[in-house]
């Protein structure tokens, strides 16, 4: 997925996650992350936007995201709504559920 | 098949949860709703939507919402986001879709048309997914018959009032402006065996408002009702429980028909008068309610 300009999704709300998403010609993704659950959940939530940029082929990209206690598909919601937005995209790989 | 959705079972609430509200959606399963509906249509800003459909998507593959009836409504398709809806929320495992300003059988024959494509494509069994019908308009209301016999997969019809009142060029009152809408909504929805849900009360801080709107829709015939505030679920499902004395009645009368049927006999009475089946259809009905009640209160 190519990137062509900076998108955020989300809110600051509890439970929620702001994240702005820069594309980038090189150096993977450069991610800042603030939580108030830092310490609980910080590298779980690290993993999940990781994950996510990753599954939408998004390799080079400047993160910033805002955690205010999201959960795990909180996360991967925002993620993949900002870079959509930043790809200017609206398809999207939607996969069977459980 | 394996359906998603079950027909017929209990459906005193139907709450909405606004479907960009991330905390709202986490927590929507411990208010004790019969079913939570996601909202992605009035609640969501335009700018929004794409955010969340993608939030919901991801909500539904992922929570354990338990034995709960799980609803999203979709926007229109005539907005061109429905079909984007459907896309999203089809594979993700919705029960049931609830299509919103459903004026004609055609709108629910088209969206079912999306949504058998939508199966096929991710090999979903056709027919897994259940649909409900919003009637908010004149039109609507005057074809409900049609619209709740438009397919097999729908559950029920619902009464969305507030675009309803705005088309017949009045506003929300004591309820008399919904007289015609209701009755015709709940006898088009017995007519086809399914289910019929009341509007919204919107006034949440309106509690003797709210019981009394209940408690007319319950003795019109509804089985329940869209809420918008969790508060009014409590009180909600407080009325619909039939009262101990009703529920005697009704194990007597199914005593007095196990009895009748012990002896061989087609004729049952009770204190000296004879059992209709119309009177044992409405003890069972009772029955059925007060052990569905029971078992929602332990989930």
């Amino acid at each position: 997925m190519e990137l062509k300009q900076t998108a955020m999704a989300g809110t600051m709300e509890s439970s929620d996650i702001m994240v702005t998403i820069e594309p980038k010609s090189e150096g993977g993704i450069e991610l800042e992350l603030t939580s108030s659950v830092m310490q609980q959940f910080g590298r779980r939530i690290e993993e999940v936007i990781r994950e996510t940029l990753q599954g939408l082929g998004v390799e080079n990209a400047a993160v910033n995201a805002v955690d205010k206690g999201a959960l795990d598909c909180t996360v991967r919601a925002r993620v993949s709504a900002a870079a959509l937005r930043a790809a200017g995209q609206e398809e999207y790989p939607w996969e069977v559920g459980q | 098949m394996e359906k998603r959705y079950v027909k017929d079972r209990l459906r005193r609430s139907m709450m909405f949860v606004p479907g960009n509200n991330p905390g709202m959606i986490a927590d929507s399963r411990i208010y004790g709703a019969d079913s939570i509906m996601f909202d992605l249509e009035d609640s969501v800003a335009y700018t929004e939507k794409d955010a969340a459909r993608l939030l919901v998507y991801n909500a539904l593959k992922t929570l354990d919402f338990g034995k709960k009836e799980i609803v999203v409504r979709i926007n229109d398709l005539a907005s061109g986001l429905g079909v984007k809806d459907l896309e999203a929320i089809v594979p993700a495992g919705v029960h049931v879709v609830r299509l919103p300003k459903t004026d004609s059988a055609q709108d629910v024959i088209d969206c079912e048309r999306e949504i058998v494509r939508i199966e096929e494509k991710h090999g979903i069994p056709v027919g897994s997914t259940g649909m409900m019908a919003a009637i908010e308009s004149a039109n609507g209301v005057l074809n409900a018959r049609e619209i709740a016999h438009a397919s097999d997969r729908l559950i029920g019809i619902a009464l969305g009032a507030e675009d309803y009142v705005t088309d017949l060029k009045t506003t929300r009152a004591d309820g008399i402006e919904l007289l015609f809408a209701r009755s015709m909504i709940l006898n088009a929805a017995r007519s086809a065996g399914i289910a019929a849900l009341d509007t919204v009360y919107s006034d949440v801080n309106n509690e003797e408002g709210f019981l009394a709107e209940v408690e007319l829709i319950r003795k019109l015939g509804f089985d329940g009702k869209s809420v918008i505030n969790p508060r009014q679920i409590g009180s909600l499902h407080r009325a619909f429980i039939p009262s101990e004395k009703d529920l005697q009645k009704a194990y007597a009368i199914m005593d007095a028909i196990a009895e009748a049927n012990a002896r061989g006999s087609g004729v049952a009475s009770l204190k000296g008068k004879m059992i209709d089946r119309p009177v044992v259809i409405r003890a069972q009905r009772l029955i059925a309610l007060a052990e569905a009640d029971s078992a929602a209160e332990e989930e």
